[in-house]
């Protein structure tokens, strides 16, 4: 730590060191940025190559951006830099887009909630609220009334205008106008309700003949402004939210929550809990990847896989069913434990489902798997560089499926996942055809897990008795990542001590992967857009929070 | 006159004071024999074949895949074509949450489904918004900007809900009078009279 300290000093000497985080915290003016950035990320003492969150702040009297930097090459090392806004009245942060693509996106979100610009981000536009909206929902002084903001019924005008800030030599920022398409682009819509886009995205696509140019990736078409509503909420109350972002990793983003409240509560969660909590997680990504696997079948004409999907989901569904009261949207995990305990036949269930499981895998293949049009639609489109996959924070089977070796459950392990036995599933296809495969390949790694919990349960408590009735977290801010389904899920929690949050970000892997789409849809036909969409495999309430 | 539906038993539905209520009321001026008789014969056939929007934006929309796939099968009562384009569905499914950025999509797509039409609330967020209410940029339920027929609360419904809420459809399909149009919604001049926009366009 103390040399990587050293290190980071000698980098520009207005960096000061902000003490008692849970990680390694520096501050940088904003004119200093992009140079210290650069050299974070290229230094190869330091190397922090990905970017991991990057989570607007209104402390009242300034704006800023917490930046989550991680070092892949020096164990996953963390490292959070404030940038703080010289003017809160006309807020400016440099871009990083250049150096981490991530932030392409990242810093559209910050500019729709915080109205904080970025200069050289080539394109500041809103991300998930409409171009005509007035104000900016995540400052603390944001006025909510409807008459600002009524419901429009009449349709976005100016879609294609956006805007650059760009700096010259003497400091001063000049706003540049731009256009998303070329004047001669022809532009297909797809979506915002279309049965392939897994959700309601929209991607307005320019296309040669068939081949496209351009993906343009339109969001927010159900974004319910989850971070702002978590501020006016206490702990137990926002533990909800979660279930109803990325559905299908309810019980990965919860886990996520909770754990990131009980650390900086410090609470000890009793073993029995801690074992229900990966039973469920593992179950879950079971769930999601059938589901999965169907939809991507589905996209490509055969129905009949997903039935297959189905069938088995129902199986996992009836688990859930049983132990949790629903279906869907569990309300499970709760601060120090879980809810309820496992109901009698829980285990006879799983191992019902673990004794089908095999067979039914051999089965998919059989029918999609080894299929010579699934593998011509697959196989070599989509292509993602593991360089790419890295500098786009592409985690989850679909980084995987790049090579990269990015599982949390092994890289930053949490839980009892260190005890357990289990591979982290990495192919080199680099292809959507490798992406559909992990995650093929992470149900079985997935049944080992149960295996080998189901018959070990312990016995004892399903909840710490030392949590408090009132739930105040101290002041100071905490982040926590988990393996959902998708990828890495975040959350950060900011808090003053009182009993509602002061800042609430979920970083979603989902927002990650549609940030992909325009490089890997570029140079292949219009009809790979869907399966490409298929394999990355993103669910778009996760994107839109 | 009893409305009754193949699949579920009169006694097994809550509410048939209201469906009694609306027969009553359609019924006080009298039937025509062949007006009448020709109501009942398309109202079985529409009853029979509803086919849906899908205008599925979160959870209840996988939900709804479930109640697609084998197990719950909604091909026995006839909704299993589920549709993509508005032109040939019959009725709009809302399942999820909708937010401002997607409400002109949501009444652009009612107004292009083709008459007669219905709209059903799926799950607590089209209900009513759900635990989005008060936030800055979600409508408090989709009977906002749209006339909803039936409501299936849940989060998201069960898919024993969701048939409930479709039979509790074809029930009110069942008295519905198409020749007159007692019941249809939204009229030609209401509709121009909230788009005076588009008056020259269609005629």
């Amino acid at each position: 730590m103390s040399d990587i300290k050293d290190l980071i000093k000698a980098i520009n000497e207005n960096i000061t060191f902000i003490e008692g985080g849970e990680c390694l915290e520096i501050q940088v003016p904003d004119k200093d940025w992009h140079d210290v950035a650069s050299q974070l990320k290229n230094d190869d003492r330091l190397s922090f190559d990905v970017l991991t969150a990057v989570v607007g702040m209104d402390w009242k009297e300034s704006l800023g951006v917490m930046y989550y930097l991680t070092s892949t090459k020096r164990g996953w090392d963390m490292l959070c830099v404030k940038v703080v806004c010289d003017d809160i009245k006309n807020p400016f942060i440099h871009s990083v887009s250049d150096l981490w693509k991530v932030a392409l996106f990242q810093e559209r979100e910050v500019y729709d909630f915080f109205g904080i610009k970025f200069i050289n981000h080539p394109d500041m536009r809103r991300m998930f609220l409409r171009n005509d909206w007035v104000g900016h929902p995540l400052r603390k002084d944001y006025d909510a009334s409807p008459e600002k903001n009524p419901i429009r019924l009449n349709d976005e005008i100016n879609e294609d205008d956006t805007v650059s800030y760009v700096e010259d030599a003497n400091g001063k920022v000049s706003k540049i106008a731009k256009k998303v398409f070329e004047a001669d682009d022809y532009v297909v819509n797809f979506g915002p309700v279309h049965p392939s886009t897994h959700g309601v995205m929209r991607f307005r696509t320019a296309v040669d003949g068939e081949v496209i140019k351009k993906v343009d990736v339109v969001s927010g078409y159900i974004h319910r402004g989850i971070e702002k509503l978590t501020e006016g909420l206490t702990y137990p109350q926002i533990l909800h939210f979660t279930d109803r972002m990325d559905y299908m990793s309810a019980h990965q983003n919860r886990h996520c929550l909770c754990m990131c409240i009980e650390k900086a509560l410090g609470i000890e969660v009793p073993r029995r809990a801690q074992v229900i909590r990966v039973m469920m997680d593992e179950l879950m990504r079971i769930s999601s990847h059938l589901l999965s696997f169907g939809c991507t079948a589905m996209d490509l004409g055969a129905t009949t896989a997903f039935f297959y999907g189905f069938r088995e989901r129902e199986q996992v569904l009836d688990i859930f069913d049983k132990t949790c009261g629903a279906r869907m949207s569990m309300n499970y995990n709760v601060i120090g434990g879980v809810i309820a305990d496992l109901h009698p036949d829980f285990q006879k269930d799983v191992k019902a489902l673990l004794a089908i499981m095999p067979e039914r895998l051999k089965e998919y293949h059989r029918v999609f798997s080894g299929n010579i049009i699934a593998k011509n639609r697959l196989k070599k489109v989509g292509m993602l560089s593991k360089e790419d996959a890295i500098n786009y924070c592409i985690t989850g089977p679909s980084g995987r499926g790049s090579n990269w070796s990015c599982d949390c459950r092994k890289v930053r392990p949490y839980s009892i996942y260190p005890e357990l036995k289990f591979d982290e599933v990495l192919l080199d296809g680099c292809d959507s055809y490798a992406r559909y495969m992990v995650r093929m390949l992470e149900i079985e790694q997935s049944c080992r897990i149960l295996e080998q919990l189901v018959d070990n349960i312990p016995e004892g408590d399903i909840r710490a008795l030392n949590v408090p009735k009132i739930i105040k977290l101290p002041a100071g801010h905490w982040y926590q990542q988990i393996e959902a389904s998708r990828g890495t899920f975040g959350v950060y929690i900011e808090s003053t001590g009182e009993k509602t949050p002061y800042r609430v970000h979920f970083q979603s892997p989902c927002f990650n992967l549609v940030g992909v789409m325009d490089l890997c849809c570029s140079g292949h036909m219009i009809a790979d857009l869907v399966t490409i969409g298929a394999a990355l495999d993103f669910v778009i309430p996760d994107i839109d929070r | 006159m009893e409305v009754n539906i193949k699949s579920m038993k009169r006694e097994d539905f809550k509410d048939n004071e209201y469906i009694d209520k609306l027969v009553e009321e359609l019924n006080a001026t009298g039937a025509n024999v062949v007006v009448g008789n020709l109501d009942k014969l398309i109202n079985w056939g529409i009853s029979n074949s509803l086919w849906p929007l899908c205008f599925g934006t979160s959870c209840c929309a996988i939900e709804f895949m479930s109640l697609g796939a084998a197990r719950y099968d909604m091909a026995r009562f006839g909704f299993e074509v589920a549709r993509n384009s508005p032109r040939q569905a019959d009725y709009i499914m809302v399942q999820g949450t909708i937010v401002h950025r997607m409400a002109p999509v949501m009444r652009r797509l009612y107004d292009q489904l083709a008459e007669p039409k219905y709209v059903i609330a799926c799950g607590g967020c089209a209900v009513s918004g759900g635990p989005f209410k008060n936030s800055y940029c979600v409508l408090p339920g989709v009977d906002k900007i749209l006339p909803v027929d039936v409501y299936i609360p849940g989060c998201p419904p069960r898919p024993e809900a969701f048939f409930y809420g479709l039979m509790q459809l074809q029930r009110k399909i069942r008295v519905q009078k198409f020749f007159g149009g007692v019941n249809r919604k939204e009229k030609r001049e209401e509709f121009f009279a909230e788009h005076p926009e588009e008056r020259g366009k269609i005629d």
